[in-house]
């Protein structure tokens, strides 16, 4: 142990409270945190790198599972950028059913928020209960995409599945449900005692500082930020549509609870919206195989915040550079700021109020002359050749068929 | 000296003691899983847990006091097993009543929480090291409350004996019904004691792991886990001595159910209230103990020496 008062408490890489590997180290006095850091890095996979030897259509399914909760909104914002570059105009209908799926992704995404806080707050039963609500929505999303969580409801051009006036009933029928249930969790949000004592004045982030840290999404909307890129930067069919952009102006843990539980209740207005006014005609446009050099940025307002993506291309079908910000990577500075003066016991649940997804955010740091004696650059080619003959050494598995670009650098 | 080994060891003694535990647990656990809309677990499996946590590995961590690693399990479990012979159950008499008992199974209630504390301080891990800091600022906050509010009852009775104390209370039956406010101050003070929601503060699952636990895993894992569930059917029958106690005194087999049923009652209590809330942090529940708790029990012992003073000169 360390011989001042200061204890040190790792909060991760593995901890029941986190989800996913991520390191935070805390220093405690007593109770109280007095410092705190963040690592990321312990679950980076090298999807953007992939994504650069894949085709296009390829790329749509990888990126789709960058995030396991907000797999619509990457792969639309990819496709979205594409697109731009393709110079596609996308049917009307197709953007209508991809805010449909949005939508339903939110609904699911924020339910499934609600009952992470209430076990990070020791609230089992609203977990309990949030979450076989939220089955009514992975159900619908599974009749409309044959999938729960990965949809592959997205192509470059439109959609791949066309809505049947069946399932938009379904919809409807479901989207009831759920309203009702979700009145029950704004009261119990906003009235049950314990919940309120503990999420109000929890994880306070300013107004001034959500701006300069660039919070996005609901942690910036609970600051008194009306950011949100459905109003400011319409995409899909969300320029057509009706919805109030939900803010709190508590700052803190509980004004994101409530801009959350309340953007509930938009998505079901939005869906509804949705199921009334969508046009008729064509789901897709045929999309080329090989996309004209260019580049694009695409935004997206993921549930956790603004999703960011990157498109370059270079006339082949593989694209040159793809660049993916997540929305944790945006609010993740903010939470050493949220955490200043709080307790251990606010801990969880003011990471868990970002909504974290720290796979999606994760990205490799390049140390050039770290100093070290070992450290050296190696190319993309020497490592890639180098993996391959590990692989043939250690595992017996050969994979140097696969790419004939680098079979000349074997040594056979 | 066979009769009394009998009644110490089996009934209503030790073994009685662990099934009627594990049993507890399994209503606990039932019913809080069903008012969660969850299907809960089978009838067998808080046996399960206990039999197959008895068949693991025992681990100590290298930098941990082995002596009293191992012996907090056994002493906490003893303490609370220890302190069950002195509550009257269904018997007019508990089989080893004394005068003064009252303040004897008080002080073999706390043990439990301060081989906690030690277990979790000995294991040196930053987690059980918290947890174990966190369980003994807890024990400060609810414990007054739980003392006033037994020690109120008791002073009502005019007696130190818990035997008595019932039997003064089935003798003049409209007195247990002023006690209300402090079953319910003792209620909540069991939850602090017991480690369970609102006051699971100490092994705060999101926070600090399994707080003075973690490190424990294999047998010592199991007696702590069994210590905790005799704790509560031990608290729970306390409670039902000092402020429910009809149906003492009966003829064996109506006593017997009557506790039974009065037990399991406090318990299904205990459940609902873990259902309802979610877990506090330090700071409020001391000041919630001692801002709010510990006037009301203070009240309700104002109440009975006035009851006292009027009614029973």
């Amino acid at each position: 142990m360390h011989n001042s008062q200061d204890v040190k408490v790792p909060f991760g890489p593995q901890h029941p409270a986190l989800k996913e590997p991520e390191g935070f180290l805390i220093t405690l006095r007593g109770e109280k945190i007095t410092a705190s850091s963040v690592k990321i890095g312990y679950n980076h996979r090298g999807i953007e790198k992939a994504c650069e030897e894949r085709t296009y259509i390829q790329d749509l399914y990888l990126i789709e599972r960058v995030c396991g909760i907000c797999s619509h909104s990457h792969a639309t914002a990819f496709v979205q950028a594409v697109e731009e570059i393709a110079g596609l105009e996308v049917p009307k209908r197709a953007l209508y059913i991809r805010s449909l799926i949005g939508e339903l992704e939110r609904i699911h995404s924020h339910l499934l928020w609600l009952g992470v806080a209430g076990h990070e707050i020791g609230f089992d039963t609203l977990l309990m209960y949030t979450w076989r609500d939220r089955e009514v929505v992975m159900d619908i999303l599974a009749l409309l995409t044959g999938n729960r969580v990965n949809y592959g409801m997205n192509t470059i051009g439109g959609v791949r599945r066309d809505i049947t006036p069946a399932q938009a009933k379904e919809v409807l029928k479901a989207v009831d449900i759920l309203e009702e249930r979700t009145k029950y969790y704004i009261k119990i949000a906003t009235q049950e005692t314990t919940i309120i004592e503990r999420l109000s004045g929890v994880g306070v982030l300013s107004k001034k500082d959500a701006l300069k840290l660039g919070a996005v999404g609901p942690t910036a909307r609970a600051s008194g930020v009306a950011r949100d890129v459905r109003k400011d930067d319409p995409y899909a069919a969300y320029g057509e549509l009706d919805f109030k952009v939900i803010t709190a102006e508590t700052c803190d843990v509980y004004g994101r609870t409530v801009v959350r539980v309340l953007e509930l209740m938009e998505a079901y207005k939005i869906i509804r919206q949705i199921i009334k006014n969508m046009p008729e005609g064509p789901i897709a446009v045929r999309a080329p195989r090989k996309i004209p050099a260019g580049e694009a940025v695409s935004r997206y307002e993921a549930p956790r915040g603004e999703d960011f993506h990157y498109v370059r291309s270079n006339g082949t079908e593989k694209p040159d550079r793809v660049k993916v910000r997540a929305p944790t990577l945006a609010n993740v500075q903010a939470v050493s700021k949220m955490l200043e003066d709080r307790y251990l016991a606010d801990m969880p649940i003011v990471i868990a109020a970002i909504d974290p997804c720290f796979s999606c955010t994760d990205r490799s740091i390049i140390i050039k002359n770290s100093g070290s004696k070992n450290s050296k650059t190696i190319p993309w080619e020497v490592l890639h050749i180098q993996s391959i003959e590990w692989y043939k050494e250690r595992r017996g598995i050969d994979f140097s068929g696969l790419n004939r670009k680098y079979a000349k650098g074997f040594k056979i | 000296m066979i009769q009394q080994f009998f009644a110490i060891l089996v009934f209503p003694g030790v073994a009685f003691l662990f099934v009627f535990s594990l049993a507890a647990e399994f209503i606990d656990r039932k019913l809080c899983a069903r008012l969660q809309n969850r299907l809960g677990p089978p009838w067998f499996q808080p046996l399960a847990d206990f039999i197959k946590l008895l068949g693991k590995e025992n681990i100590v961590p290298c930098d941990a006091d082995v002596r009293i690693f191992k012996f907090m399990p056994v002493m906490a479990l003893a303490a609370s097993c220890a302190s069950f012979l002195y509550i009257p159950l269904w018997q007019a008499k508990a089989p080893h009543s004394f005068d003064g008992d009252v303040i004897v199974v008080l002080y073999l209630l706390t043990i439990p929480t301060l081989t906690y504390f030690l277990g979790g301080w000995y294991s040196r891990s930053v987690y059980s090291m918290i947890g174990a800091i966190r369980s003994l600022t807890q024990l400060f906050a609810y414990e007054v409350p739980l003392f006033m509010s037994i020690l109120a009852s008791a002073m009502l009775a005019n007696s130190w004996n818990l035997s008595e104390i019932a039997q003064f209370y089935l003798q003049h039956p409209g007195y247990w019904v002023f006690n209300f406010i402090g079953f319910c101050i003792a209620l909540i003070s069991l939850l602090g004691k017991l480690e369970k929601t609102p006051f699971d503060i100490p092994e705060a699952e999101t926070e600090i792991v399994a707080g003075s636990f973690t490190e424990y895993s294999g047998k010592l894992l199991a007696f702590f886990r069994l210590s905790l569930d005799v704790e509560m059917v031990v608290g729970a029958s306390l409670l039902a001595a000092v402020f429910f106690p009809f149906g003492i005194g009966l003829q064996p087999v109506t006593g017997f159910i009557l506790y039974i049923a009065k037990v399991l009652a406090i318990v299904a209590m205990i459940s609902v209230l873990r259902t309802l809330l979610a877990r506090l942090r330090l700071d409020q529940m001391i000041t919630l103990c001692w801002k709010y708790f510990a006037p009301i029990a203070f009240l309700q012992v104002v109440i009975n020496l006035i009851l006292k003073g009027v009614f029973l000169k």
